[in-house]
This record gives C-alpha cells, structure tokens and sequence, in this order.
C-alpha cells in the first residue's frame, strides 16, 4: 500500500495500539524549557518515578531568560525562581541541560537542528507549540502540554491519536525580496487560522525544494498558526548537506543514516485527506493587519472588507490594532521592529538583515532590536562580522531568547506602539499588554526599520 | 483527578472566534511551577484593565451570566501549547467547553485534566448563544455518559464523539502516565530494536 512520508515514520514508532483510535507513540527526541516543564517534574516526583530515558531529553532556558546583560543575576524574581528550578529539575533528574551561561543555549527550536539533534525520520516533541519548527528535516515534530511532557518523561512516549494529513504544494519559483516567512503567511492567509486543525501537513514542490534549512524551518515553525498538528518536508540534499558535519548517533556511521533518509519519501500514489496546491508566483512580502496570523495581506493589498470570521471579532481585531477596513498598510509609519525567535533568529536570517542594511541607517522614529536564536547563531554573527554592520546602522544586537515574541520576560512592546515583528503570533497583547504586532518577513522588517514605515521591499531592492 | 460525573449547570457565553490561549492566559502569569491558582488571570486582559479594574460589559465581569459550561466561537484555544489555559479554565471552575471547534493540543490538555470539551455544529453553537441571550438562566445537561447534550429540559439535544479511551479516563479519573508506566516494561523492549539514524 501507498504510503506518505508521514506514515513511514510514524508506523516505525507505534509501541502498541490500544483501541481502535488510540497508540503509545515512541518518541525519539524530547527537548524542554522552564516554562512547561516544572509541574511534569512535580508529577514525577509525587509518583516517585525517575525519568525513563533520559538520553532523550534535553534542556535549554530561553522563554524567560533576559537579552541584555545575561552574565547578571535575572531581576524578575518568578522569572529566576522557573530558570532555577529548571536547572535543579535536570541535576536531580539526570538530564542534560544546556542553562543561560552554555554555549549552546538558545531558543530550543534553533538549537536542536544548529546541534545535529534533529533528524529524520524521529519523532520530536516539547511543550511548545512551534517544535512543528524541527519538521522541516523529515521528522514528526509537534508541540505536546505539560501532562504529556509528563508522559514522555516517565515513558518515553506519548497517547496518540493518528492525525489526518493535509499537502500543500508551492509551484514555481519565489519572487525577488519573497521568502520562506511570506510564503507560510500567505498559506496561512489562504488557510485561515483553524483551516489545518487536526492535520499534520506535508508540505512540497519547487518553491519548497528550493529552500534552504533555514527557510524549510520558517515554514515548518508556523505550521501550528493554522492550526496544523505539525509540518513536514521530504528530506533531500538540502537536508543531508546540513546534517554532514553534525554529530552522528553513536555507532553510526553518516553513510548509514543517508540510506535510511533517502527512504523517507512519500510514494507518487499515496492518498492526503486534503490537498492545495499554490503557485509560487502569486505570494508577495506579506504583513498581517489584524491579531491572529491567519489575518494576513500583501504588502499591497488593502485590509479586506469581508471576512469569514464574525464582525464581532474581526471589528474587535481591527479596533485593537487602530486599523479600519480598506485601509492599505504599505506607507504606514511604525514605532518597533523586532528581529528575533524560532521562526526568524538564524543566521540566515540575520545575514540576510545585514546585507540589506549594511551602509544605510535605521530611521530616527524606530527603535530596533534583533536577537539572535542562539547563542551559536551570536557567535557566528560576530564572526562573519554582522554585530558591526547591524551596530552601525543603529541596530541594537542582545542575547539570545525568546524576547519579545511573548511579552514573558523584560523584552516588551509598550501599549498602542506598532512594531513589525519576524516572530509567529500577533495575537492581542502578544508582545506586552495593548502591544501591535504585525508580522513580516526578516527583509521586510530590515526595510521598515531603515525606511520608519510599511514598505515593498521589492521596491528598495530595484 | 477526580472522575467526571454528569452535571446540570447554566452557561457562560463567550461568542468571539479563534480565542487563543494568549488571550486565555497571558504569557506573563506562566511563570509558576504549581498548576493551581491560574483561575485568578482566566482572560485576564479582557477581565481587567492596565489599572486592574474590572471591564464593564466583559461577560465573566456580568453577574448575570454563571456556570460550570463555558460557551465559546469556534475554533478556541489555538496558539500556545501551553497547558496553563486548561489549568485556568479548570481553576476558574469550568467543567465544560463547548465550541464548534477546538485546537488540538487544547483539546488534549482539557482531556488531561478532566475538562470536557463539546465539539457541536456551527448550527447548534448558534442556536445555543440564542437561548442564552434569550435567558441567561437557560440550564444545561451533559451526560458523558451517554455523550449527550441537553438544553433546558429538550429544546436543543444531541450526541457529541469523544475518543472511547479519553471518555473511560474521564469518567474513571485515570492518569494517562499511570497508565503509560504501567507499560513500561512493553516500552523497554521496543526501545531495545529501535535505532534512531
């Protein structure tokens, strides 16, 4: 029988089948953070049970973690206190932990490709909704709460339900200034913000194959703001190029690993319970108008004046943000830009940044922060010599973290500002209560902190 | 976790879509490590002000409107992983969500902690915000046993699906990781013959 990329890797994890619906799902790789992790390392403990595997698991603190001045003792007391907690959690657990003042720290889904730890054909899961981010190497990755967090914990695996599969196919070539983060935009537009709930997507063809592991982790990451279970793409040479220089798995050789990963395709007769398909051609630097991702246009579009939603939520959403149907964004004047998170704070990304901005200046009106996704993502930066380009130009380079994509530690936008933001989630008071968020592109956001306003970065680009 | 028995109860009406679990609990009120008090910041930006005021004309800030059922626009719950939402609602004392879809993880995390999620027609979740309006006293029955639903003694009734494993550790207040260690044993030899490339 036919079977997709998806199936193939998940039959190879099934322990057992309990009913007709439900599975024990193995689980070959576990990464946690501080936030939705402590309350599964008290369920343990009240159980008085050790962590089953703990080579699986890996720890890392990025949600809370300040971006300036990380040698310091975090100020925020509760913030401190779940920090601590993690590191005790992993001592007294036995798990590996990689804490603010490692070097591989960093936002959990920049490190764990950046370290070799994902791979194809695992199963990966943390409690985080954007671990679909490491589905970009042809792996089933999903974001789990902290019961199921205590489940793999104590077990190595997690209850399952097989998710329905969805394939969205991009054909063609992207445009000039048009990237991974604008075509997940405009999917998730197409979509809406519910349209992949209860699906795990695949996503395929030439606009696709053409990214770069960066880029595939960019759409993968935002998988889940359309509700998606998780996203996948078929690993290729793109993958195996990224993986060749990773630490191996002990006692396997990479020309082992290759011939497995070259199996893991889905066949030309196999089944999807929905497919879409787009044309490369069509997406254009997109910015979102309103508070949830799916609320999405073209740089030159104007903000809809129907919408499948309710008027009651969609005025609700216009209202917070001070915006009103019709109007067009391009030319908009902005407070913030907020380069940063697991969707946009690689070193791509950052290259990407410096190279438009190198020699210009950001305008007076914006204020400026980019914050790498590691703190190898910093390293390198400061290698390729990226701190200077982005120092120069008036942009502020911190510590890695989460930042300002969650309004959880000090990195906050103040209420009623604007800030064009490269992270995932716009949603009210996202970024700090009363804060505007509008999504965009790393290259999109670089444009509007040089330009102070919304611009078509196709334009600057001529 | 006590099990889930069958309850009557009114409802609160909540009838905005795509409610995210930003909304249902700020990232800035996740910084405990216990499960409990996370009722108190239930919605907390639209149930209080930057000044800590109540919001007039937020439905939770209405004494009109009480209940164990919370009544919401499809699609609720999307965003965050972040079990907190369901530990707030729970906290908050809702037994019951009723929507015309739920996000997945969230579906899952209210099922882990013994919150019933009801997945009911677009139809039926317009017919159900009307009889509140109508009368904010409208009472509710839900059977998990039988999966049914029942508005003010007939007028609106039907089944909803829940996964027969999920109903049982409902009913019964079983632990899903009791469960998954009590298999450990299945899950040590699998793990044996499982490489990882």
């Amino acid at each position: 029988m036919s079977t997709t990329l998806f199936d193939k890797i998940w039959n190879k994890h099934i322990v057992e089948q309990i009913d007709a619906k439900q599975i024990i799902l193995y689980i070959d790789k576990h990464f946690i953070h501080e936030v939705t992790s402590p309350q599964a390392f008290d369920g343990l403990r009240q159980r008085n049970v050790k962590v089953f595997n703990t080579s699986r698991t890996v720890g890392t603190a990025d949600h809370n973690v300040p971006t300036k001045n990380q040698h310091l003792p975090i100020q925020d007391p509760l913030s401190k206190k779940q920090v601590n907690q993690l590191s005790e959690n992993c001592k007294e657990f036995g798990v590996e932990l990689f804490d603010l003042h490692h070097p591989n720290q960093g936002i959990v889904h920049v490190i764990g490709p950046e370290l070799g730890m994902t791979r194809p054909g695992m199963t990966i899961v943390c409690g985080d909704s954007h671990t679909s981010t490491h589905g970009a190497f042809g792996s089933i990755a999903f974001g789990i709460g902290t019961s199921e967090v205590e489940q793999v914990l104590a077990s190595q695996c997690v209850l399952q339900v097989k998710p329905k599969q969805m394939r969205i196919k991009i054909n063609g070539q992207l445009q000039r200034g048009v990237s991974a983060k604008d075509l997940i935009l405009y999917v998730i537009a197409k979509l809406g913000v519910g349209g992949a709930t209860g699906h795990f997507v695949e996503y395929a063809g030439e606009a696709i194959e053409s990214l770069s592991m960066e880029g595939r982790m960019t759409v993968c990451n935002m998988s889940i703001e359309m509700g998606a279970r998780g996203g996948l793409i078929a690993p290729d040479q793109t993958t195996f190029n990224y993986l060749k220089d990773k630490v191996q798995p002990e006692g396997i050789r990479f020309d082992e690993s290759l011939t497995q990963w070259k199996k893991l395709t889905t066949d030309e007769s196999a089944i999807f319970d929905i497919e879409y398909e787009f044309d490369a051609a069509d997406i254009a630097p997109m910015v979102t108008y309103g508070t949830n991702p799916g609320m999405g246009i073209k740089i030159n579009e104007a903000i809809p004046s129907t919408s499948e939603s309710s008027n009651a939520s969609v005025d609700k959403s216009l209202n917070y943000m001070g915006f009103n149907k019709g109007k067009i964004l391009e030319g908009m004047p902005i407070d913030y830009v907020f380069i940063g998170s697991c969707t946009n704070a690689r070193i791509e990304d950052l290259r990407e940044v410096a190279q438009y901005i190198k020699g210009k200046q950001k305008a007076e009106n914006v204020e400026v922060f980019v914050v790498p996704g590691s703190q190898l993502v910093a390293k390198q930066a400061k290698k390729e010599g990226l701190d200077k380009i982005l120092a120069s130009a008036g942009f502020e380079l911190r510590q890695a973290g989460c930042s300002a994509c969650l309004g959880m530690n000090e990195d906050k936008i103040p209420a009623g500002k604007y800030c064009v933001s490269t992270s995932n989630r716009n949603f009210e008071g996202r970024q700090g209560p009363g804060a505007r968020t509008i999504l965009a592109s790393p290259l999109t956001a670089a444009a509007a902190a040089i330009a102070g306003k919304i611009v078509d970065v196709r334009k600057e680009l001529n | 976790m006590s099990g889930f028995t069958n309850i009557q109860t009114t409802a609160v009406p909540l009838p905005m879509e795509d409610i995210d679990t930003d909304q249902i609990i700020p990232a800035r009120f996740l910084k405990s490590t216990s499960k409990l008090g996370f009722g108190e910041n239930l919605f907390r930006d639209w149930r209080y002000n930057a000044a800590h005021e109540k919001i007039d004309g937020f439905i939770l800030n209405n004494e009109t409107y009480k209940g164990e059922i919370l009544v919401a626009g499809r699609n609720f719950g999307c965003g965050s992983s972040r079990e907190h939402a369901a530990w707030a609602i729970g906290d908050y004392g809702f037994k019951v969500v009723i929507s015309s879809f739920f996000a997945d993880i969230f579906k899952n995390n209210a099922l882990n902690n013994g919150i019933l999620p009801i997945t009911v027609d677009q139809e039926v979740l317009h017919r159900i915000f009307t009889a509140i309006e109508e009368n904010p006293k409208t009472t509710f029955d839900v059977s998990l046993t039988h999966q049914t639903l029942t508005v003010e003694g007939g007028k609106i009734h039907i089944t909803f699906d829940i996964d027969p494993f999920k109903k049982e550790c409902l009913i019964n207040g079983m632990d899903t990781i009791d469960y998954l260690i009590s298999k450990r044993a299945v899950i040590e030899k699998f793990q044996q013959q499982h490489i990882v490339y």
